[in-house]
Formats: C-alpha cells, sequence, structure tokens
C-alpha cells in the first residue's frame, strides 16, 4: 500500500500551495506504468484529506497510455507493462517515452482576498 | 500576478549579492487600493476594497469568505508527487560523488537472501574494499547486528509502518554512518519488490537479488524493479538441484523486462560465482 504514502504526499503538497484556503478540486495525472493504482489513491484520498483543507475537494485523476518507442527502428509501441517487443523490428529495446507520469496537474481553490 | 484584480503584485523578491553581503528589494509598481462589487446568487451585493500592500497582513473576514465564494480558482500545479522524494535523492547523490562513494540499493522480496550475501560480501573483499551498511527493515535491528558482526559500520533503518526507504532516511543514514572516503556504501532496502522501485534514494545503481526458491517469473510479475535495476543476483543456486526453477527462462524474463541488466548467477553458501559479483564491485568502485 505504497498509495497511502504517496496520498500523504499529494495531501501535503496540494495544502502547502493552498496556503489555508479551502481546496475544492485536485486533477492528478498518473500514467499506466508508474506502479500506482487509482482506485487505490481515490480509497486513500479520502482518509487522509480529513481535517485538512482538502476535505471534501473532488479528486480528478487523467490516466496517460503507456507508450513506448523502439531504440532500433524508432517505431512507437503502446505498453500495458514497463516492457514490450517492437512490432516492426522485434526489438525488446523500448525506451518509456509516456505512461510513467505520477504529477499533481492543477488544483482549484477557494481564494480569499486580502 | 494578483489573482485578485491582475495586477503585478508585491512578490517580496530579494536578490543577494553574497560578494557584499547586500540584499536588494525589487520594487514593483505601486497599484492604487480599489473597490469591487459582487452580486451573489441571493442578491447580496458585497463591495470592498483591495489593499496592495504586503505589510498589511492577510486576514479572513466575513466579507472576504463571502468574496472567496464566487471566485474558484485554479492553480496549475506541474508538479511531480514524488519531487521532494527525487530532489534529497539528487542532493545525496552529490554527496557519494564529492566523497567517491560507490552506493548501491538492494532490492528484493523477504528472504531472497540479500543480507546473508551482503556478510558474505563483506568478509571476502574486506581486505580489500571498505564497506558501510544502511540497513532497512520495518522492526529489529536483527540485520545490523549480523553486519556489525563483520566488523563493518552499519546504522539500521526501522521504517515501522513504511514499505521502502526513502532518500530523506538514508541522507539522515549516511550522517549517522559518516562512510569514509572512497569506500562503498550499500543499502539493504525493505524486503518488497514493489514500492522501492519508485523510490531514489541517490545510489549509483539497484541491484535487484532474487533467489532460485522463489519463482522464475519475478521479473515480469514486478516488471517495475527489474526495469529499475542495472543488476540482478541469482542467489542461492546451490539448490537448483532441489527445487524446480528454469534458470534460463527467468533469464530470458529478465531480459524482457530489462535488456541492458547485468547478472550473475552466485550461490553465497558454496561461494560458487560470487568471483563475478566481486570482479563487477571492484570495477565500479575503481570506476567513481
Amino acid at each position: 500500500m505504497h498509495e497511502l504514502g504517496i496520498t500523504q504526499n499529494i495531501v501535503a503538497i496540494v495544502s502547502e500551495h493552498a496556503r489555508g484556503a479551502p481546496v475544492k478540486r485536485v486533477t492528478l495525472e498518473i500514467g499506466k506504468l508508474s506502479a500506482i493504482m487509482p482506485d487505490a489513491i481515490r480509497f486513500c484520498f479520502d482518509v487522509c484529506t480529513q481535517g485538512t483543507v482538502l476535505e471534501g475537494a473532488t479528486l480528478e485523476i487523467i490516466e496517460v497510455v503507456g507508450l513506448g518507442k523502439c531504440r532500433q527502428c524508432g517505431t512507437e509501441v503502446p505498453l500495458d507493462q514497463p516492457f514490450g517487443i517492437c512490432q516492426t523490428c522485434n526489438s525488446v529495446e523500448l525506451d518509456i517515452i509516456q505512461g510513467e507520469e505520477l504529477n499533481i496537474k492543477e488544483m482549484e481553490v477557494e481564494e480569499l482576498c486580502a | 500576478m494578483c489573482v485578485t484584480c491582475g495586477c503585478s503584485d508585491d512578490s517580496e523578491t530579494t536578490i543577494t549579492n553574497p560578494q557584499t553581503g547586500e540584499k536588494i528589494e525589487m520594487k514593483t509598481q505601486n497599484h492604487q487600493p480599489h473597490s469591487h462589487t459582487h452580486t451573489l446568487a441571493d442578491g447580496t451585493v458585497v463591495t470592498h476594497s483591495h489593499q496592495h500592500t504586503s505589510t498589511v497582513p492577510k486576514t479572513e473576514t466575513k466579507g472576504s469568505e463571502i468574496h472567496a465564494k464566487i471566485h474558484g480558482n485554479t492553480i496549475e500545479l506541474e508538479q511531480a508527487i514524488l519531487g521532494k522524494n527525487n530532489l534529497i535523492a539528487a542532493q545525496n547523490r552529490g554527496w557519494f560523488k564529492g566523497r567517491n562513494i560507490l552506493a548501491l540499493n538492494l532490492v528484493s522480496s523477504p528472504g531472497s537472501g540479500k543480507t546473508t550475501l551482503l556478510t558474505r560480501t563483506i568478509n571476502d573483499l574486506k581486505s580489500k574494499l571498505t564497506f558501510s551498511v544502511i540497513e532497512g527493515d520495518q522492526e529489529t535491528v536483527n540485520d545490523a547486528e549480523k553486519i556489525r558482526s563483520t566488523g563493518c559500520n552499519v546504522v539500521q533503518i526501522n521504517t515501522g509502518t513504511g514499505c521502502h526507504l526513502e532518500a530523506a532516511m538514508v541522507e539522515r543514514g549516511c550522517e549517522e554512518l559518516n562512510p569514509p572516503l572512497n569506500s562503498i556504501v550499500m543499502i539493504e532496502n525493505v524486503g518488497n519488490l514493489v514500492c522501492p522501485a519508485l523510490f531514489d534514494l541517490g545510489e549509483q545503481a539497484k541491484v535487484a537479488i532474487l533467489s532460485v526458491t522463489e519463482g522464475e517469473d519475478k521479473p515480469i510479475k514486478y516488471p517495475h524493479m527489474f526495469r529499475a535495476s542495472q543488476v540482478m543476483i541469482l542467489t542461492k543456486i546451490d539448490l537448483l538441484p532441489y527445487v524446480q526453477f528454469d534458470v534460463q527462462r527467468c533469464l530470458d524474463y529478465a531480459r524482457q523486462v530489462n535488456p541492458k541488466m547485468q547478472i550473475f548467477q552466485v550461490s553465497a553458501s558454496t561461494g560458487e560465482g560470487l568471483e563475478t559479483w566481486y570482479n563487477w564491485l571492484e570495477s565500479q568502485s575503481q570506476q567513481l
């Protein structure tokens, strides 16, 4: 359950940027090859946000599909796991070019005026 | 930019010149206090002013709370969730580099024989190389005591409920350990093939250890870890006659996940194959 620690990180980062303002929405970008399960993050989010400025906030998760690029011939290969075989030249030497994202994309806060 | 009215705000930027010790505050154009009006959904009209002076403490008033309901504010963060860990890991990497230290992160499932391999390696090489060890386990100092019996310096990190080591723990561990220049720091991670793959500790390489008493398909079952590792050590090969383990298949799986991975086959109890692993260690520490 490393998702719990990850979710605590998310809450800490968002809280820091919110500076006390209530947070309405948090949008994450999670790659399919990142070894993080979005469902587990959703489960932990409700628990981790209790008593913080994120309590009650909506969690949006954008899942990014995996994509590899063959080092031999440059073909782009869709990936479901962090390895694969090039459909064009059968090489297993693929660079993962997409799908390892683990980012907080944006957050929506209720801005308090000075 | 001021989110309220769009004017440039007082971000209180300062420029410090370390040579002269001079600190310059960057001034922005003074903008005039102004007021504006909102009409709420229920017809309530709220008028309030913005004082653009940074010295006025930002206080929440009833008016501002109502005002806040109108201004939904989206902040683009684009921040890596593991950014903080990666930053500390980069600092650790610099710390190791500055001391000419080879740092290796040993990862495996529990019971693969990490500690046994490590103790044997230290005992066999201690006349040539200097080792220090950071032991990571959820509980107990048992492993640290085993390492300590070799005479090498060791610190134990107990992660409690945590299932992996993080860069900040290694940073703290290194302060305690104070490893000498031109040495090797072995970081024995918590036995777990999942999370440690995500957390960079600042090591030169991850070394995945897999024993023949486990399944030969571990590399494709836990591809993240085997992809993140530069080296794989297949241990307990003295047990091969007694277990069903297809070595060639395991190597094929490993190369499928990570074509560039260096693979050693060893037995820490009979000593078979250890020479190749030792040669690699020596060449790596000389290449620093």
